[in-house]
């Protein structure tokens, strides 16, 4: 148990690490980085990529992958636009749709999965094609949203100290991986999806519902993108079936850069959010320098996924290596 | 199965190619009787002109990687990386022409070379490393993209070599010079594949990558090779796009393309668990996209909902491939009586 936990907890530790030097060295570089107010902005510009990578996290566990959320995202904000600004409704049932429809859209592509064998890459990879195409079928240009309720959810603000608050997307944010810890770790479901993804043949014959688990998680990876839209919309006002391309690789990466091994099995929800905080204190420390270009981040991404991949790499061939002897 | 039944599957590479031919004839049929311009030649200074003539020039660039994508995903992985790999060759390429006087002779081989390096990357952390293709190749995929805004400085590089110019837009034989360089890509891949022992081995270590290396077959060098093969069809198919354009958009070039090559691959009849694969089909998937988007376009229906037809023709092509999909279909049919 001990040697289980460790091997756990060293990636964490890593993540952890990297996310304490980057925002120290930062914070040592700009004035005025370290700041209770740069904090709450990390975490309400990345309220959109946590909350996908959350779910993210979720399939990558059970040893899946899905590229479709990214285009369900869009979808999802040019849904709900378009009902609430085209046919005058309220915000509330239009999100409700929404939520349903996406978690609708990755049910179809978790039983394709599941019942066909089907690579969950191509058929992601489809829904991917799918969602952004009927993105554009809803509405082929970017909606704006006016609307009291709108204002309302805007005005939420929780006060964190100083001048610094946190606002309504980023509380939804903390609302979505405080509840993705909890079903981790303490809820038969969470079990299952390690399980599954640790050894799907062994879960199987130790009777598990290896069957519904794995749609399971497509389809709240589905809500989870739905929800993501929904926080999106609030946070540009606007639903754009342009939105989000090349998210779900963005995603990935946060949960690689968390220690979540892509083989399944191993990782946490708890990571995710360190990678997703990463990836921010990056973005705000481009910003704040002013020099450095934007096509920084990608390259500091993919160095950091080496690095993280790599790290993996060590600490699992120690681990076997030390099992076998 | 009768002789004669046998043969014409012996035709369409066992059966492998029948489906996307079938689909590539049924979509030109369609065309035949809804839009009949759509055959339509015309020859102008010398040059072939019309839709069919279109596809081919458009379709090059899909087709060349689908080449590097089959081998790659018939080894058993899969490479992301040939987006962000294209928008580097575009990038090197232009960045070489404006900025030196070196001879297209030499850049187009130097940018080629670049490519082939970081395809040779991509093998080795696969094989080195023993990391997972489709991460392996988003490393390269997130980072090559920024690599080329980095040596462009984010900038749209515009250049009016004559030669460069040429690649994209120049005639050969009548027929765009495009179609030249995929058809010789294609036949010197043919030629390495079918006969040399490299096929062989190829598809042995797709096949069973352990069992192969204790027959002796180098898995790790195929792997490696292929990777950067897949890297030098990107650099292809980069120069080609930038050339098409007169320009270099490191950002836009060969964006989300690594996904259409994969599909060309899927739908010609190469399945993703490696091994078995079929050029020829992969070429046959490539043109299937190129006359699925033309066919749209020519009806009005918007660039932008072009996605949703190639999504349900990718989910169908796997649910062929699946043989609980046959199995399930099998049950649906009454039950042919047995004499």
């Amino acid at each position: 148990m001990n040697r289980f936990a460790r091997r756990i907890n060293i990636p964490l530790l890593a993540t952890a690490v990297v996310l304490v030097v980057l925002f120290g060295t930062a914070s040592v570089l700009y004035d005025g980085f370290f700041s209770l107010r740069v904090i709450a902005n990390l975490f309400a510009d990345n309220a959109v990529l946590g909350i996908a990578s959350v779910g993210m996290t979720f399939v990558i566990l059970s040893g899946g992958i899905d590229l479709s959320i990214g285009s369900a995202i869009a979808f999802t904000t040019v849904l709900v636009a378009t009902l609430i600004t085209g046919h005058h409704w309220h915000p509330v049932p239009a999100m409700l749709v929404a939520l349903a429809a996406g978690t609708l859209f990755g049910l179809g592509q978790g039983f394709l999965i599941q019942r066909f064998e089907l690579p969950a890459f191509l058929v992601t990879l489809g829904g991917m094609f799918f969602a952004r195409g009927m993105a554009f079928v809803v509405n082929a240009e970017s909606v704006g949203i006016n609307n009291p309720f709108y204002d309302a959810v805007l005005n939420v603000r929780l006060p964190i100290g100083g001048r610094a608050a946190l606002p309504a997307t980023a509380l939804i944010f903390l609302a979505a991986f405080v509840v993705a810890v909890f079903v981790a770790h303490f809820t038969t479901y969470g079990r299952n999806t390690f399980a599954l993804g640790g050894n799907p043949d062994s879960a199987r014959l130790m009777g598990l519902p290896v069957g519904r688990t794995q749609i399971a998680v497509y389809a709240v990876n589905g809500f989870c993108s739905a929800l993501a839209g929904i926080v999106a919309t609030f946070y540009t006002g606007s639903g754009n079936p342009a939105m989000g391309s090349g998210l779900e690789l963005d995603a990935i990466a946060a949960v690689v850069i968390g220690g979540t091994l892509l083989t399944g099995g191993v990782g946490s929800v708890e990571g995710t959010l360190l990678g997703v905080l990463i990836f921010g204190t990056i973005q705000s420390a481009l910003v704040f320098d002013g020099r450095l270009n934007s096509w920084w981040l990608r390259i500091a991404i993919g160095l950091l996924l080496l690095l993280f991949i790599l790290l993996q790499k060590a600490i699992t061939s120690r681990a076997t290596a030390r099992s076998t002897t | 199965m009768s002789d004669s039944e046998k043969k014409i599957r012996g035709w369409f590479g066992g059966g492998r190619l029948l489906w996307p031919v079938l689909s590539l004839a049924a979509l030109l049929l369609f065309n035949l009787i809804f839009a009949p311009s759509f055959f339509h030649f015309e020859i102008k200074d010398g040059h072939l002109y019309g839709t069919l003539v279109d596809i081919l020039n458009q379709g090059s660039k899909v087709m060349l990687l689908s080449l590097g994508m089959t081998l790659v995903i018939a080894s058993g992985g899969v490479d992301l990386s040939v987006g962000s790999l294209m928008a580097v060759a575009a990038a090197t390429g232009a960045l070489l022409v404006t900025k030196t006087s070196l001879p297209f002779g030499i850049v187009v081989p130097a940018c080629l070379a670049l490519c082939g390096l970081f395809g040779a990357f991509n093998g080795l952390m696969v094989t080195a490393l023993r990391i997972q293709p489709i991460i392996a190749t988003l490393i390269l995929m997130v980072t090559g993209r920024g690599i080329a805004m980095l040596l462009t400085g984010g900038q749209v590089i515009t250049f009016e070599r004559a030669s460069y110019v040429y690649v994209g837009n120049g005639h050969l034989f009548g027929l765009p010079f495009t179609t030249t360089i995929v058809l010789v890509t294609l036949v010197a891949t043919l030629w390495i594949t079918r006969r040399t022992a490299v096929g062989l081995f190829l598809e042995a270590t797709g096949d069973n990558e352990t069992a192969s290396r204790f027959c002796g077959v180098p898995t790790a060098r195929i792997k490696v090779l292929v990777y950067a093969f897949s890297g030098v069809c990107a650099g292809i198919a980069g120069l080609i796009a930038s050339s098409n354009i007169k320009a270099a958009d490191a950002n836009r070039v060969g964006e989300m393309m690594e996904l259409d090559a994969i599909f060309a691959v899927v739908v010609g009849g190469t399945a993703l668990t490696g091994g078995r694969f079929t050029l020829v089909g992969s070429m046959i998937g490539a043109l299937l996209i190129q006359t699925l988007t033309t066919t749209m376009y020519n009806l009005g229906m918007p660039p932008a909902i072009a996605p949703v037809p190639k999504a349900i023709v990718i989910v169908a092509a796997c649910l062929l491939q699946s043989a609980k999909f046959r199995d399930a279909l099998r049950g649906l049919l009454p039950r042919r009586a047995t004499t």
